[in-house]
């Protein structure tokens, strides 16, 4: 009724009618004569619907082609160029493309076709790097668990509040099986003589990836977290040896990182039983992610209310029990998207390890290649495959993160 | 009411700065056991500033300020003995909203105080059924209206079993029609021997539960003066140019 015009004092002779005063307002009464005169009835408009069918589509494209003509140029230009990339691509990779194993045929169809026999040749090197032949079941079964640990924590089920602690450990538990399956010793102790021990130099291709990019995504979290701590923290030495490290860290590329973890430390401290290079270079990603982790974690901790932190004082919480319990839970449930961006940088970089002699999947795609002249034509093909393999681990990456934030925003 | 020797709470010639800024001046205050203090005054008047300095949210540079018998300063012990005994509800009632309502009241019991689980659980239910929200225990703050999140954010500062409560213009931040049920919360409190210190502007509550009125302006203590004094004859003019501006309609 707020819309309605604010009713008039109906005149002393309407006084009398029993008219609702509601009504009162929309019939001023010395219009009510000449209304009736002019009244027209206005038809019933249709209601809007959307129309679908072909005769529409087609009025609609017509007139689009009739008032906007160089919009429809350019459209028709796209969608031709758009459809030449989808058949150049199609002819390449599937029609004219070489499936079966079989060198000769990818010879005559170079330049017309794929050559996706490489992919078939060279698998095995490509994804298990100079792993020994006979035992890389092992590199299988190793991935293979970590495929099924990323499947279970893409499910909906892996982050309730019952099953967290269940997926964190099953994740610890996980890693270090790999560990014993990869050496074949179970923390350098020889317990497993079933399998012979496998150095870690010989690791390679998509385990080595996973075991990188993994383990120091769950080193660099908890270390990314503390550092941030520091970095908020009110004591002045804390807090300048964090900012000292982060920032620090985060002026120096990941590569010299990488050299200085594989060449410079053994040289450094030559009378020191150095660590395995696998060990030296996964603390060195660590070690050079944390310093980003802790950035976006700072952020977070700067979204949570300051309220809450004097909530948890004046009921006597001490530091860490007000970080473990209050601040915290609150400020990781906002960075997520931060964190797997994070993550997924991480998974990538780990590609830079090839420049200090460990075969990841893209250093072992090179090895499987570089040295065999029949093959090594068909790089771009190999390139496409383990791109794939990439991507796949990356969307499931952000898979769990979608995950996680919808189980945070629904409580 | 029994007046034990030492008060509660002891304000002595109390100084605050933020800066060049003198927050509170000379502030000499006693509270005793059950008594129910009242601070109101204009807004920047340190009224805040006052009561959170009783639980160290805020230190203080000069004077002593000693509470359930410890000195507040520097020491981290004394500051965690204060805490212990003291609760606070603010403004914005600062629930845990990643908790449940059950988990926010037994949170600091378990973890401050060393409580069991279910002995922890125990105090929760008792204190909301004090605060007449037993049944909301397992819903997320957010799901609650500001009055009832309001009555467990008391609910939480009674489980640490406090000698004093504080209260920081506890229905500042709600709609009207629901500060009428965290002031009855609160009267049942001050009935049952509670011992208070309350900034807030509800005048009418002021005049039915407090031992003592205190008028606040510019970081001094105006006035003092028990709430049939403080209402109808006040003797500072500031009182009462305060008490007429809050009658004017």
């Amino acid at each position: 009724m707020n819309t309605l015009p604010s009713p008039p004092s109906p005149s002393p002779s309407l006084t009398s009618l029993p008219v609702h005063p509601k009504l009162a307002g929309s019939h001023e009464p010395c219009d009510d004569q000449e209304r009736a005169q002019v009244f027209q009835e206005i038809a019933a408009r249709s209601v809007p619907v959307e129309h679908k069918g072909l005769p529409e589509r087609l009025r609609q494209l017509s007139q689009f082609i009739l008032t906007q003509p160089i919009e429809a140029l350019l459209t028709l230009g796209l969608a031709l160029l758009a459809l030449q990339l989808l058949s150049l691509a199609l002819n390449w990779g599937v029609l004219h493309a070489v499936f079966q194993i079989d060198e000769g045929a990818c010879q005559s169809a170079r330049g017309e076709g794929a050559c996706w026999g490489m992919v078939g040749e060279k698998f095995r090197m490509i994804l298990w790097g100079r792993y020994p032949y006979a035992e890389q079941w092992r590199c299988a079964l190793s991935c293979a668990l970590a495929l099924g640990m990323l499947g279970w924590s893409v499910g909906s089920k892996a982050w309730t509040s019952k099953l967290r602690t269940i997926t964190l450990w099953a994740w610890v538990i996980t890693g270090l099986v790999i560990q014993a399956l990869m050496s074949g010793n179970f923390l350098g102790l020889r317990v497993l003589p079933l399998w012979p021990s496998v150095e870690t130099e010989l690791w390679g291709g998509l385990p080595l990836t996973l075991i990188l990019s993994l383990g120091s995504i769950a080193l660099a979290t908890p270390m990314g977290i503390l550092l941030a701590l520091g970095r908020t923290s009110e004591m002045p030495i804390i807090q300048s040896i964090c900012v000292l490290y982060i920032e620090l860290v985060r002026g120096v590329p990941l590569i010299s990182v990488l050299f200085m973890a594989s060449f410079m430390f053994p040289l450094l401290m030559p009378t020191l039983q150095t660590p395995d290079v696998l060990i030296r270079v996964l603390l060195g990603i660590t070690l050079f992610s944390a310093a980003y982790t802790a950035e976006v974690v700072r952020g977070g901790l700067q979204a949570v209310d300051k309220g809450q932190l004097e909530a948890a004082q004046s009921l006597n919480l001490g530091y860490w029990q007000t970080q473990r319990h209050v601040i915290l839970p609150q400020a990781l449930a906002h960075i997520i998207p931060g964190m797997v961006n994070n993550f997924i940088a991480i998974f990538k970089d780990t590609s830079l390890v090839t420049i200090v002699s460990l075969y990841e999947l893209t250093g072992a795609l090179g090895l499987a290649l570089n040295g065999d002249a029949n093959w090594r034509p068909y790089k771009l093909e190999g390139y496409l495959f383990i791109a794939a393999i990439y991507f796949f681990f990356c969307f499931a990456l952000s898979r769990v993160s979608q995950n996680l934030e919808h189980r945070l925003a629904n409580r | 009411m029994t007046h034990p020797i030492d008060p509660l709470i002891e304000f002595k010639h109390v100084n605050k700065w933020y800066g060049a800024f003198h927050a509170l001046k000379d502030i000499n205050l006693k509270v005793q056991t059950g008594e129910r203090v009242i601070i109101c005054g204009p807004s920047g008047s340190g009224k805040s500033t006052l009561i959170r300095c009783v639980n160290a949210l805020e230190s203080y540079q000069e004077g002593e300020l000693v509470v359930n018998g410890h000195t507040l300063g520097d020491d981290l012990k004394a500051t965690q003995a204060v805490r212990q005994h003291v609760g606070m509800v603010f403004q914005q009632f600062n629930l845990f909203p990643h908790l449940t309502v059950l988990e926010n009241l037994t949170l600091a019991p378990e973890k401050s105080q060393g409580l069991s689980k279910s002995r922890a659980q125990e105090t929760a239910f008792e204190e909301l059924h004090r605060v007449h929200i037993a049944e909301q225990a397992d819903k997320y703050p957010a799901q609650l209206s500001g009055g009832q999140q309001q009555r467990v954010a008391i609910a939480r500062a009674l489980c640490m079993k406090p000698k004093i409560m504080l209260f920081d213009e506890p229905t500042s931040a709600l709609d009207p029609e629901m500060i009428q049920e965290v002031l009855d919360v609160m009267v049942e409190l001050a009935q049952a021997g509670m011992t208070m210190l309350c900034v807030t502007h509800e005048m009418a509550f002021a005049r039915s539960v407090a031992s003592r009125v205190i008028l606040m302006d510019q970081g001094q203590m105006i006035e003092e003066a028990p709430p049939e004094v403080f209402f109808n004859a006040p003797k500072h003019p500031r009182t009462q140019a305060f008490l007429s501006a809050l009658h004017r309609p």
